[in-house]
C-alpha cells in the first residue's frame, strides 16, 4: 500500500513541477467560465435555470476535451519509463509491475480531481453567488464533476495500455490520438451512418440503445444529460434513453467497466514485456 | 555468537542458460557467490555480463538451468519483497533529470521501505551531498553515477550488483568507488561488479569470471587462472659486459632463452619453475646486476582465455 501512495505522490509532484495541474486546471476553469457566459447571454438573462444550461454546455465540451487531456497525461507515463531506461531501475525495486501501473494511476486521478475540482468548482461558486439554482440542480451538476473524473479515469487507463503496448512514444501519440478520434468522434458517426441507412428500421431501439451506451463518452453524456429534470427538458435526450431503458446506473456501469478493463490490459502487457 | 538463520548463499547459479530465439545469450553458468566476497564478471560488450545480472534480478528468466538468491528464485512472486536485500547500478544508469538528487534517493528510499533520514547520509557518502538540492538534469556523469551507487546502497543490501560501475569515470571517483565497495565487503556484502576496465578490477577482486559469448570461460582468484592458463613468466636479466652469452647458456637446458645485447638475457619459463630458477640465477653472484619478472597480468590472462574460443 504504501508503495502504491508513493508512487502516485511521485505523479502528482511531477505534474505540479511540470505545470501538467496548473495548465488542466486553468483550461477546465476557462472552458466552464466561457461556456457560463455564453450560455447565460444566448438564454438571456433568466437566472433560473443558469446551472442545468452551463451544465449541457459543459458536458458537450468536456466530452471532447476530457479524453483528450487524459490521453495527453497517461500515453507517455510508461514507455516514456522505458525509453528514458528508468522503467529497468523502477523494476528492480521490491514493487510489483501492477503496484507501478496501479500507483502511477491513482497519482493521475488525484491530477484529474484537483483540476475538476478546482476548474469547475469555481464556476460552479460564480453561478452560487450570481443566481438561483434548484438543490435539485446543484446535484446534477456535482455528479457532472463526478462523472467527468470517471471518464477522464477511462481515458487515463486506456493511454496506460496505449503506453505498455508500444515500443516508442511517437507510436503512443499516434495511437492516442486515433483512440481519441475513434471513441469521441467516428464511433457516433458511424452509429449516424447506420441509422440513416438503416430505412427500413431493423435496428430497434434497444440495439441503439445498448450501442450508444456502451461507447464511454456517450455513456458519460447519457449520464449527465438525464441527470436533472430541468436539464433534460433542456436536451430532449431523456426520451430516447427512458424508452430503451437506460436509466443512470448503467452509464455508470459501463463507464467504470471500461476503466478496470483499461487497467487490466496495461497491467497484463507490463507483465508481459520484458525489461 | 549467534548462528545465522539464513545459511544459504547469497548467490548461485547452475546450468543457467537464457535463450532469445536462436540466439544464446548466456550458455550453461554456473556461478557461486559467498558473503562478504568479490567477484568481477569481465567480458566484452554483448558477452552476457547485463542478463547475468537481469537473471539474479529476477527480471529475465533463465530457459534453462537454476538461478538463486539466498537460496530462492528471484523471478517468482514472492521474491519480489526480498528484492529490498539487493543493490543495483544499471550500466547506463537514467534518472529522472527533473527531480533533485535527493528527491530522487527519497523516492527510492521509500519504495525500498527506507526512511528519508538515511537519504542525507548515503548522499554524503558518495560525496554528492552539495549537489543534492539541485536538478539532476545540471549534474554531470560522474555525480549521476554516484547518486546510481547511492540508490544501490539503500537499505543496506546483502549483495551489491554493480554493471560497469566505472565506466566514465576519472581515477580519483573509481577509488572513491572501490574504497566504499571494499567496506561493504568488510560488512560480509556480496558484491558482483561487471567491468571490462581490466587493470584496475585486479586489486578488488576476490575471484575473476570471464564471460564470452554468454560461456563462462574460467573463474577463480587471479592465482589460480595463471595456474590454469599456463601462461610463461620471463625473467629478464642484466648483466656484467660480454657475461650475456655465458649465463645464456647454463639455462639453455631448462628454458627457452634469448640474449639481447651483449648484457641482457631473457628467460622464458613455466610459472612452476620460476623460484628454482631464481635460485640459481642468486647462485651466479656479481655477474648479475638487475631481475626482471614478469607475470602474467589479467589482460594477458584475459587475452589468453578468450583468444581460446575465437580459434
Amino acid at each position: 500500500m504504501k508503495a502504491l501512495w508513493i508512487l502516485a505522490l511521485k505523479e502528482v509532484r511531477d505534474g505540479l513541477r511540470n505545470r501538467w495541474v496548473a495548465m488542466t486546471i486553468l483550461v477546465l476553469a476557462a472552458l466552464s467560465l466561457v461556456v457560463y457566459l455564453l450560455g447565460s447571454a444566448a438564454t438571456g438573462t433568466t437566472k433560473a435555470d443558469s446551472l442545468a444550461v452551463t451544465l449541457v454546455n459543459l458536458v458537450s465540451l468536456s466530452v471532447y476535451l476530457l479524453p483528450l487531456i487524459a490521453l495527453m497525461l497517461s500515453f507517455d507515463t510508461l514507455v516514456g519509463e522505458f525509453e528514458q531506461g528508468t522503467m529497468l531501475l523502477l523494476a528492480t525495486y521490491p514493487i510489483t509491475r501492477w503496484q507501478i501501473v496501479v500507483g502511477k494511476f491513482l497519482g493521475h486521478m488525484l491530477i484529474l480531481l484537483l483540476a475538476i475540482l478546482l476548474g469547475c468548482g469555481l464556476t460552479a461558486l460564480l453561478i452560487f453567488l450570481t443566481s438561483d439554482n434548484s438543490p435539485q440542480n446543484w446535484a446534477a451538476y456535482g455528479w457532472m464533476m463526478a462523472s467527468t473524473w470517471l471518464l477522464g479515469g477511462v481515458f487515463i487507463a486506456l493511454g496506460y495500455s496505449i503506453s505498455a503496448f508500444v515500443r516508442e512514444r511517437a507510436t503512443a501519440v499516434g495511437a492516442a490520438v486515433g483512440l481519441w478520434l475513434v471513441l469521441v468522434v467516428l464511433y457516433d458517426l458511424a452509429l449516424l451512418g447506420v441509422l440513416l441507412a438503416d430505412e427500413a428500421q431493423a435496428m430497434s431501439q434497444q440495439v441503439l440503445a445498448t450501442l450508444l451506451v456502451s461507447n464511454p463518452t456517450d455513456a458519460y453524456r447519457l449520464f449527465n444529460l438525464t441527470s436533472a429534470e430541468g436539464v433534460s427538458q433542456i436536451v430532449g435526450l431523456a426520451d430516447v434513453a427512458a424508452q430503451a431503458g437506460v436509466g443512470q446506473l448503467v452509464p455508470v456501469l459501463v463507464l467504470t467497466l471500461w476503466m478496470f478493463a483499461g487497467l487490466a490490459a496495461s497491467i497484463a502487457l507490463l507483465y508481459r514485456r520484458e525489461i | 555468537m549467534l548462528q545465522r538463520v539464513d545459511t544459504a548463499v547469497p548467490v548461485e547459479l547452475q546450468g543457467a542458460t537464457k535463450t532469445y530465439g536462436d540466439t544464446t545469450v548466456l550458455e550453461q553458468i554456473d556461478l557461486e557467490l559467498a558473503e562478504g566476497e568479490s567477484l568481477v564478471l569481465l567480458g566484452h560488450n554483448g558477452a552476457g555480463k547485463t542478463t547475468l545480472f537481469k537473471l539474479l534480478l529476477g527480471l529475465v528468466r533463465p530457459s534453462a538451468g537454476q538461478v538463486r538468491v539466498f537460496g530462492e528464485d528471484p523471478g517468482t512472486a514472492a521474491a519480489v519483497a526480498r528484492r529490498a536485500a539487493l543493490g543495483y547500478l544499471p550500466e547506463s544508469i537514467a534518472f529522472d533529470e527533473a527531480m533533485t538528487g535527493h528527491e530522487l534517493l527519497k523516492f527510492y528510499a521509500g519504495l525500498k521501505g527506507v526512511g528519508g533520514a538515511a537519504c542525507s547520509q548515503l548522499l554524503a557518502r558518495v560525496g554528492i551531498a552539495e549537489a543534492a538540492d539541485r536538478r539532476i538534469s545540471t549534474w554531470s556523469k560522474g555525480m549521476r553515477q554516484r547518486l546510481g551507487l547511492a540508490q544501490a546502497m539503500l537499505g543496506s543490501p546483502r549483495i551489491l550488483l554493480l554493471d560497469e560501475p566505472t565506466s566514465g569515470l576519472d581515477p580519483v571517483l573509481r577509488s572513491t568507488l572501490y574504497e566504499i565497495v571494499e567496506s561493504l565487503r568488510a560488512d560480509g556484502v556480496a558484491v558482483l561488479i561487471s567491468s571490462h576496465a581490466l587493470s584496475e578490477v585486479e586489486a578488488h577482486a576476490d575471484r575473476i569470471a570471464i564471460l564470452q559469448q554468454g560461456r563462462l570461460l574460467a573463474c577463480g582468484t587471479v592465482q589460480a587462472l595463471r595456474e590454469q592458463a599456463a601462461l610463461p613468466v620471463y625473467l629478464r636479466l642484466a648483466c656484467t659486459p660480454q657475461m650475456a652469452a655465458s649465463i645464456a647458456n647454463q639455462f639453455d637446458s631448462r628454458a627457452v632463452v634469448r640474449c639481447v645485447g651483449a648484457q641482457q638475457v631473457e628467460i622464458e619459463c613455466a610459472y612452476a619453475d620460476k623460484m628454482n630458477l631464481l635460485r640459481d640465477i642468486a647462485g651466479l653472484g656479481d655477474a648479475v646486476l638487475d631481475v626482471d619478472i614478469k607475470v602474467p597480468g589479467l589482460d594477458e590472462l584475459y587475452a589468453h582465455f578468450t583468444a581460446q574460443v575465437r580459434a
